[in-house]
């Protein structure tokens, strides 16, 4: 069972999607359409599909081998797995955050400067613009302004994460993917991630996937509940967390399983 | 209880003798190549061209051959090397096919050098018309050292973590683009040990040169990649077995022996401060 929101303008819109690792099924006909500038989070079990699922909308799982997709997911209207699709711009517009902060060991600017180099920027104090702005926008610039020709390996954990995301914020993007990005820091620097969060939202289309329920709570506008590779509910937080439809999703967010 | 204990300190022994004896054969080889090689070597011995089918003079030719070897090997070796294991690992998909390719690479290393020599003989210096010269025996080299780099290669590329390579590509950047700044970076120390490694062997080699480069006695410096040379391995074969009067040039011998060890050890010096120097740029 899906549900599809209406109220709100979409930017992602899923439409009877299928994936497949090789002959696994890991997805089985989502429906979905994710709201613009709000927060979405996917939650459920390990091995629900929700990672998977927030792969597939940057086409991260291309770099899979034997990786299947079918069916539609459409951003902004236009079908992302259509031939003609230009992944590289794709993922300029769909940042992600991994599980795992990845900061590149070279120095903090160099990790900030790496999309906007990639993309064309070469002159050096348009390039400072965009360091100093995103790591504002990453409550990072307060820690790192003196140290930017530093290594990013010697950040701690949390300020590793909050580097990512800016890093991510640098190449302009429209959605931003976030992969259990708090899942290993400690409570502070979560609490953090999460403020983080609620202020990106402004500008940016969140989702987020989570295994912390509370922080599914606290962060987001929307939830969507997975199992088992389906999408067994989706709706506004506040209804998911009071008075779900679905018997599996008020058993999950109750703690009775996963 | 007791008999065990005695088992486990049995087992412990031999083993740390054995090692033991490995450093033994090494140090003596080292010792008996000093003491009898320092008291041959002089300025002239090693500037000087050599005399009397090499029973008196220096060895100069013989170095600068050996060196031009080794960098014509590396010259052509490395960069094929690391394009295969590029491909290898990062690009081809695990098939029967790479499997096959994989299964090549290893035979590839377990080939005897005296095969590669005849190798080179057929391909390079007869079918391909270079003759016996510094070409020939570079690409004979290359061809025996190839394995080593790429199997190296292919480790260090391994050993960069993949979220390295998503990061990169989850910022737009195109495949080449996230192996040529975020991967190739980190992997390169690796890249050069397995690259110091086949150094050592190009360097040391007497059979694959014996038939595609190595001139028996040619006081004169080459003067183009079509020369032939002298190469200090096979100078020493030369001085040591094929001399009439091999016993008493044992100083020459002792003295082209040490000069060789020096070069492998201060060829592989310089590779060494290169990948010290790369791994402090990207530590993670």
């Amino acid at each position: 069972m899906s549900e599809i929101l209406t109220d709100n303008n979409n930017k992602v819109h899923v439409e009877n999607m299928n994936f497949y690792y090789g002959n696994v099924q890991a997805l089985f006909d989502i429906n979905m359409d994710i709201a613009e500038k709000k927060v979405t989070a996917f939650i459920g079990p390990s091995g629900c599909g929700k990672s998977t699922f927030l792969r597939t909308l940057n086409r991260m799982n291309d770099i899979i081998d034997g990786t299947r997709i079918e069916g539609k997911v459409l951003i902004d209207g236009s079908d992302i797995y259509n031939p003609m699709t230009d992944v590289v711009a794709l993922r300029k517009k769909v940042g992600m955050i991994f599980q795992k902060s990845n900061p590149f060991p070279k120095s903090i600017f160099d990790n900030i400067a790496y999309g906007p180099r990639l993309h064309g920027v070469k002159d050096k104090n348009q390039l400072m613009e965009i360091v100093e702005s995103c790591l504002i926008k990453s409550a990072l610039w307060d820690e790192v302004k003196d140290r930017l020709d530093k290594s990013a390996m010697g950040l701690s954990g949390g300020q590793q994460q909050r580097l990512c995301i800016a890093r991510a914020l640098a190449i302009n993007p429209e959605v931003v993917l976030m992969d259990e990005p708090a899942s290993a820091l400690d409570p502070k620097s979560t609490l953090k991630i999460e403020d983080l969060v609620n202020e990106l939202k402004k500008d940016y289309t969140i989702i987020i996937v989570t295994n912390n329920m509370q922080q599914a709570g606290r962060v987001s506008d929307y939830t969507a509940f997975f199992y088992e590779g389906k999408l067994i509910e989706f709706g506004a937080t506040g209804q998911i967390f009071t008075k779900p439809n679905q018997k599996q999703t008020e058993d999950y967010i109750t703690g009775r399983f996963g | 209880m007791n008999s065990k204990r005695t088992g486990e300190k049995v087992i412990y022994w031999l083993m740390r003798g054995i090692t033991y004896l490995v450093v033994v054969f090494i140090a003596y080889i080292l010792i008996d190549i000093l003491i009898h090689g320092l008291p041959a070597i002089s300025w002239e011995f090693i500037t000087g061209d050599p005399e009397k089918s090499g029973a008196e003079g220096g060895i100069f030719p013989a170095i600068l051959g050996t060196l031009f070897l080794v960098i014509g090997t590396i010259v052509v070796a490395l960069p094929l090397g690391m394009f295969s294991a590029i491909y290898l690992t990062e690009y081809a998909r695990q098939s029967k096919f790479t499997q096959t390719i994989r299964m090549a690479i290893v035979t590839l290393a377990g080939v005897p050098s005296i095969v590669f020599g005849l190798f080179g003989l057929g391909l390079f210096v007869v079918a391909l018309d270079f003759g016996a010269s510094i070409l020939a025996g570079s690409l004979t080299l290359a061809c025996m050292i190839l394995p080593t780099i790429i199997v190296a290669s292919e480790e260090a590329l391994k050993a960069v973590p993949k979220y390295m390579r998503e990061g990169s590509l989850a910022l737009g950047a195109t495949k080449w683009e996230t192996i040529y700044k975020n991967v190739l970076p980190y992997a390169l120390p690796g890249m050069l040990t397995g690259a110091i490694l086949g150094i050592g062997r190009a360097a040391g080699e007497t059979a694959p040169i014996l038939l595609t480069a190595a001139a028996f006695f040619l006081p004169e410096l080459p003067s183009s990649v079509y020369d032939q040379v002298m190469a200090l391995p096979y100078h020493l074969y030369i001085l040591a077995t094929q001399h009439p009067e091999a016993q008493k040039i044992l100083p020459m011998q002792y003295g082209t022996a040490l000069v060789l060890l020096f070069l492998v050890i201060g060829l592989n010096f310089v590779a060494i401060i290169l990948r010290i120097k790369v791994r402090k740029k990207y530590k993670w």
